[in-house]
């Protein structure tokens, strides 16, 4: 046999750790009545490699038919698990009896022998081959259990035309003729190794289409406690043993060492021992593993420099280990060694690559890992796999199909945010989807185009501002419109549960799943494309969402909205003739450009930046939380460090334009004039007010114009207007680090870009109330500055107080702000680059932020004539603020 | 003839051409506009509860009814009828509170069968079969009825395979040629069915050949316990059937791929019984005798198949056009496969040679 480049490629493993005699994990677990945890042992034995699962019962405190009848049925409702065939093991013939009623598949029972006789061995053979399973045929008759080769093969031999002769298929008939531990000492036990290898070669030569396996971990059993040692005397036994003609092995799957990576002096001395080359070999090795368990605890105690014991590793370990901590620095050559041996670029991704994103996620899923980290593990594959591309282009051949399943995202026409978008593409990546990023601004028929294109099994739609809702309607009917058959997922800040299940939802017939955040989404993608969890997620879903429209409905009904007319008559009262009016120094627009970046990171507000993250708490504090402080605190690290090259290098061009002028107020607009004069009319702001009843009496209904003193009053009020970015240069530069396949320092960058924009609006707030003179006394620390403990807000189109994203408009046309610092509008008035804020200065003692809410249609008809727009127009842009 | 003589003539017939098999009880019995009364005749009219719709127990009721469909199919072109015993156990006749005359309705229900088939025997001396059907039961023992509690299951292996052995021995009894274990939903029910089969063979001393067909549930390829084809295939070779097969649940056309795959690994003849179609919105199925003739002639050309006949809506105007079909067209060669180690979970797993 020539070693392959798989040497396992035509061995069958069988997970040995759903065994109560081989594992105390999985025994403390049954005892204790935990199948829950017992289920997961499976899982895992499944997921690391194993073609057949190993049950066994057989433990003292445990009802073997009981416990074996329990956990087949429950593994039959885990299909991940139910997945593989099922060896049923015990030395009960009840307890197999037991299993074997209760498997839907062809397992394999373990065991048989001639141990009770000729007679008593049909008889089971009859009763295994009439439940349909193979049978694993221990070498044991009456006299005992064979430790000579030729007493494993001479029963061996007899077995196997009892069986042939009673009819049972010799395919199904797996002999094994016992490994017993080596180097035990006694003179009599250093041959047994031997024995099985010649007793194999024997079965396997001599006795057609049958098949020898064995319980490999009881070779190395007198190294107890050695794990170095025993992985390698399993790994050397078993090089040994299939080259004689083992095909199938009980082992511990996902644990096996590959024969090429031992260390040499070890293979050599476990060698010695397993052949039993030398009188000295036990001696010999159990000085050298003596030694190499002291070495192993001496590197473990240096102190100095990074821990790098995991070196020492398979390299199955090391990538695992490199994924999981997300250590770039030697991937490239891991990626190397496992190529060389793995002998194809894809073997490598498809097998230790996704293997060890595997474990990512499911620590991810476990609440064990965080984002970050995961995007750190993410970049570690990328680099990875970028090693190994050119390699696949080398070999590409015609035909090969990639069988990854696809997610499409996008983030919607007239919308410019993408943290998260990248985010969930980044955490879908890791879980072995193809992610085809379409970015940013993306009209539905791109979208359309592209899902077609990359054969899209879903696709995510992704927006941060209010108009996006709409957008994704749209898209949602259009999909309908084409015939497209892939479930839809939408996301995003504004997006909710309840408006997806409520108004995108029934526009296309697929299912429409709202995902909260990036934790969920490889959950609810998986669930979407797998067979067999599809039907119960959706079932659950659907009763979801009529329970969010129902809610809905009963909500819609109670809530209750005064006249429009009603509501202006309880505005917002200011004293006009005492109020304290502030005046500015001038009146026109400033620029300021380009502003230092070290004065604007002064001032950042750090707590958003972690929950981009999704890492959720208060900025300092959350340095120290519980859970993922520690997390937290090496993200703060890495933030320091990426921040000190964008301002060191000027990566950030930070801008703002702003300017006062004259304002008075009528009803709910508030105009702006040339000058003092207040006689040539520049602009007019809209507003909304608030028709929601009160639930205390008296409380007025806010408008922002009820901030700034009216005409008649007599007063010369102001009002101002800014627009700050962080530019799109440092967008720019994130993506070069992005290209590079380092999502993480471009996330970190992208999400620093917004505190640039935050901190510039924060900052130029301050110069602009110093301008308006209240300013100047102010002596506020950061911490008040976040908290907005200074006269007078800055509200910005698009949120609460001031929903219609349109006004923005307005302010741009005022200050000219995309000739000046060059920010645009798109189609729903979402700003670009993506960075940037705007808004209005209101500058009253009395002005504080509200929430508009839903307004009546009398407003709604009022407003439109107001702003000169069709009511259809008006109806569009308020869409979300409308009573229903 | 004897079982015996006509097994081996049936056998003969089988490596020469494609056999066919009857069409629904169900669609047919809707035909004859049996109410309530029928269903209790005289000797059940004082049963407490009402009885309509079992009509396994029309064997007792009104035996005419159910000879004239067996004469009905057998006049279409039929080789091989089926007995209505679909419901015709322990298990399923619970329901009804007729535990006590399963293993009457199955004697009866083979009688039947075989005396309309020994009509049209006589008539031209071809051999005409009978399969004893046995049906999936209402209970499933790989699936809990409780999503919140898998491990539940509300009936276990001996008392289905038990249930299943009185079966099969009143179908003997009555005179069966075959036992056609059908309609498989979920493969651990099959395997106590081949169980039950094998203790009724011990029992009679009579062994008949066993010949088995799944149920595919949906476009997905597995049965509703989760298996896919192979999987199942792998799971009931041991029985060493005299044929495997699919039947109901999907139409022609849904069904094709999953009889291709069939085809492919099954070392014994392949039969198939698709519905006439998916059930439509009015609950009736849509593929005419016209449109499904083109299916089994296809699938016949493309050497799938040894048996067909219909499940669920089809008539014997359907067995016509299936007869039809296939007529002159050679039957799928049995392709002979290494011994190898087939093993099963949900999926297959083959170990190397």
């Amino acid at each position: 046999m020539t070693q392959s480049a798989n040497p396992f490629s035509n061995f069958v493993i069988v997970g040995e750790r759903t065994n109560v005699t081989g594992s105390a994990k999985f025994r403390k677990l049954i005892e204790a009545d935990d199948y829950a945890g017992a289920l997961a042992v499976a899982r895992q034995q499944v997921e690391s490699g194993a073609n057949v699962l190993d049950v066994n019962m057989d433990a003292a405190l445990i009802d073997g038919p009981a416990a074996m009848r329990r956990f087949l049925n429950l593994i039959a409702s885990e299909p991940d698990i139910a997945r593989i065939p099922l060896m049923i093991d015990s030395s009960k013939w009840e307890v197999i009896e037991a299993g074997l009623k209760c498997a839907q598949g062809k397992s394999i029972v373990n065991s048989i022998s001639l141990k009770e006789g000729e007679e008593r061995f049909i008889e089971q053979a009859k009763r295994v081959r009439r439940y349909g399973a193979a049978a694993v045929v221990m070498a044991f008759d009456e006299q005992g259990q064979a430790d000579s080769a030729k007493r494993k093969v001479a029963i061996c031999t007899r077995a196997y035309h009892v069986l042939t002769d009673s009819g049972f298929p010799p395919e199904d008939i797996i002999f094994d003729p016992n490994i017993f531990a080596v180097g035990t000492g006694i003179e009599e036990h250093a041959d047994y190794a031997l024995a099985f290898f010649e007793a194999a070669r024997v079965i396997r030569e001599s006795l057609p289409h049958a098949h020898v396996s064995g319980g490999v971990s009881n070779v190395s059993f007198s190294f107890r406690g050695n794990e170095p040692v025993r992985e390698a005397m399993h790994a050397v036994f078993l090089y040994h043993a299939i080259r004689a003609g083992m095909d199938m092995g009980i082992v511990n799957a996902g644990m096996l060492e590959i024969y090429d990576e031992i260390e040499p002096k070890l293979k050599e001395l476990v060698e010695d021992v397993l052949l039993n080359r030398n009188p000295g070999a036990t001696e010999a090795l159990i000085d050298h593993a003596e030694q190499l368990k002291a070495a192993g605890t001496q590197s473990r105690d240096k102190n100095s420099g990074p821990d790098l014991s995991w070196r020492d590793g398979t390299v199955l370990e090391r990538m695992t280990h490199a994924l999981v901590r997300g250590i770039t620095d030697y991937i490239e050559e891991d990626t190397e060694e496992a190529r060389a041996a793995l002998g194809k670029p894809l073997l490598v991704i498809e097998g230790p690559l996704m293997d060890g994103m595997k474990v990512v996620g499911e620590l991810f899923g476990a609440g064990k890992m965080f984002l970050p980290q995961v995007v750190k593990s993410a970049r570690v594959m990328k680099k990875a796999v970028a090693y190994l591309e050119p390699f696949m282009l080398a070999e590409k051949v015609e035909g090969e199909e990639d069988n990854a399943p696809v997610f499409v995202i996008a983030t919607v026409k007239g919308d410019v945010h993408d943290i998260g978008k990248n985010i969930v593409g980044v955490v879908l990546g890791c879980n072995g989807y193809k992610v085809v990023d379409l970015g940013v601004m993306v009209d539905c028929d791109r979208i359309l185009a592209a899902a077609a294109e990359h054969k899209a099994d879903i696709i995510g739609l992704s927006g941060l501002i209010t108009p996006s809702l709409d957008e994704m309607i749209f898209n949602a009917k259009e999909f309908e419109k084409r015939g497209v058959k892939t479930p839809l997922l939408i996301g995003g800040a504004t997006t909710s549960r309840a408006h997806t299940a409520i108004k995108i939802s029934q526009h296309f017939s697929q299912p429409v799943v709202h995902v909260i955040d990036a934790s969920l989404v490889v959950g609810v993608c998986n669930s979407l494309l797998s067979e067999n969890l599809r039907q119960p997620f959706l079932a659950e879903h659907v009763v979801r969402e009529q329970a969010d429209r129902d809610l809905h409905a009963g909500k819609g009904s109670s809530a209750v909205y005064i006249p429009f007319e009603e509501a202006k008559k309880q505005k917002f009262i200011v004293d006009w003739a005492t109020a304290d009016i502030a005046t500015p120094e001038s009146i026109g627009s400033h620029l300021w450009d380009p502003v230092p970046l070290a004065e604007i990171a002064e001032v950042f507000d750090w707590s958003p930046f972690f929950h981009a993250w999704e890492l959720r708490g208060v900025f300092p504090k959350i340095l120290k939380h519980e859970t993922h402080g520690e997390e937290a605190s090496k993200l703060f690290d890495d933030a320091q460090r990426v921040l000190e090259d964008l301002i060191k290098n000027d990566r950030v061009h930070a801008r703002a334009v702003w300017g006062v002028w004259p304002a008075a107020s009528t009803g709910e607009d508030v105009a702006l004039f040339s000058d003092d004069t207040r006689t040539e009319l520049l602009r007019t702001f809209h507003f909304l007010r608030q028709q929601k009843e009160k639930v205390k009496p008296g409380t007025p209904f806010q408008s922002l114009a009820d901030f700034v003193a009216p005409l008649a009053s007599g007063r010369a009020d102001y009002l101002g207007a800014f627009a700050v970015t962080a530019g799109n240069e440092v967008e720019e530069y994130a993506k070069s680090f992005r290209d590079k396949g380092d999502d993480y320092t471009a996330i970190i960058i992208q999400a620093l870009a917004d505190r640039f924009a935050e901190g510039l609006a924060e900052l130029l707030h301050r110069k602009v109330r110093r301008f308006m003179g209240f300013g100047i006394t102010e002596d506020l620390a950061v911490e008040d500055l976040i908290q907005e403990r200074y006269r007078g807000i800055r509200p910005a189109a698009g949120y609460p107080a001031c929903p219609d994203h349109t006004e923005k408009q307005a302010v741009w046309d005022l200050l000219d702000v995309e000739a000046k610092v060059g920010m645009q509008l798109t189609s729903s008035y979402a700003m670009f680059p993506p960075s940037s804020v705007s808004g209005l200065y209101f500058f009253n003692e009395a002005a504080r932020y509200f929430n508009v809410g839903k307004i009546g249609r009398d407003q709604l008809e009022d407003y439109a004539v107001r702003k000169g727009m069709s009511l259809e127009l008006a109806e569009k842009w308020l869409a979300p603020n409308l009573e229903d | 003839m004897n079982r015996e003589q006509r097994l081996a003539r049936l056998n003969e017939e089988l490596t020469a051409r494609i056999l066919i098999l009857d069409g629904s009880m169900g669609a047919y019995l809707q035909t004859f506009g049996l109410d309530v009364n029928d269903f209790h005749g005289a000797r059940f009219a004082e049963h407490p509860m009402s009885l309509k719709g079992d009509n396994d127990l029309l064997v007792l009721t009104r035996p005419e009814v159910i000879s004239a469909v067996h004469e009905g199919y057998l006049a279409a072109g039929a080789d091989i009828v089926s007995t209505n015993t679909f419901n015709a156990t322990r298990i399923s006749q619970a329901e009804y509170a007729l535990e006590d005359v399963v293993y009457e309705i199955n004697v009866e229900a083979a009688r039947l069968a075989r005396a309309a088939a020994d009509r049209f025997e006589i008539k031209d001396g071809r051999p005409r079969a009978v399969a004893g059907a046995l049906g999936p039961t209402t209970k499933l023992l790989s699936m809990s009825p409780d999503v919140g509690d898998p491990g539940r299951r509300d009936v276990d292996f001996d008392a289905m395979a038990k249930g299943y052995e009185e079966q099969a021995r009143g179908l003997i009894e009555g005179g069966a040629d075959i036992l056609l274990i059908e309609t498989i939903t979920d493969t651990l029910n099959a395997k106590s069915a081949l169980w039950g089969a094998w203790e009724s063979f011990d029992k009679t001393g009579i062994e008949l050949p066993l010949w088995i067909s799944g149920t595919i549930t949906d476009r997905s390829g597995r049965t509703l316990s989760g298996q896919t084809v192979e999987a199942f295939y792998n799971s009931v070779r041991h029985a060493k059937p005299w044929a495997v097969g699919l039947n109901c649940a999907l139409g022609p056309a849904e069904m094709r791929a999953f009889l291709a795959d069939l085809s492919r690994v099954a070392e014994c003849p392949v039969s198939a019984y698709p519905n006439a179609g998916l059930p439509n919105a009015m609950g009736g199925y849509d593929e005419t005798p016209h449109s499904m003739e083109t299916h089994y002639a296809e699938w016949a050309r493309a050497g799938l198949l040894n048996i067909a006949g219909g499940c669920c809506g089809t008539t014997p105007e359907h067995i016509e056009h299936l007869k039809h079909a296939v007529e002159g067209v050679a039957p799928r060669a049995i392709p002979a496969h290494d011994a190898r180690l087939r093993l099963a979970g949900l999926e297959p797993f083959t170990a190397a040679a």
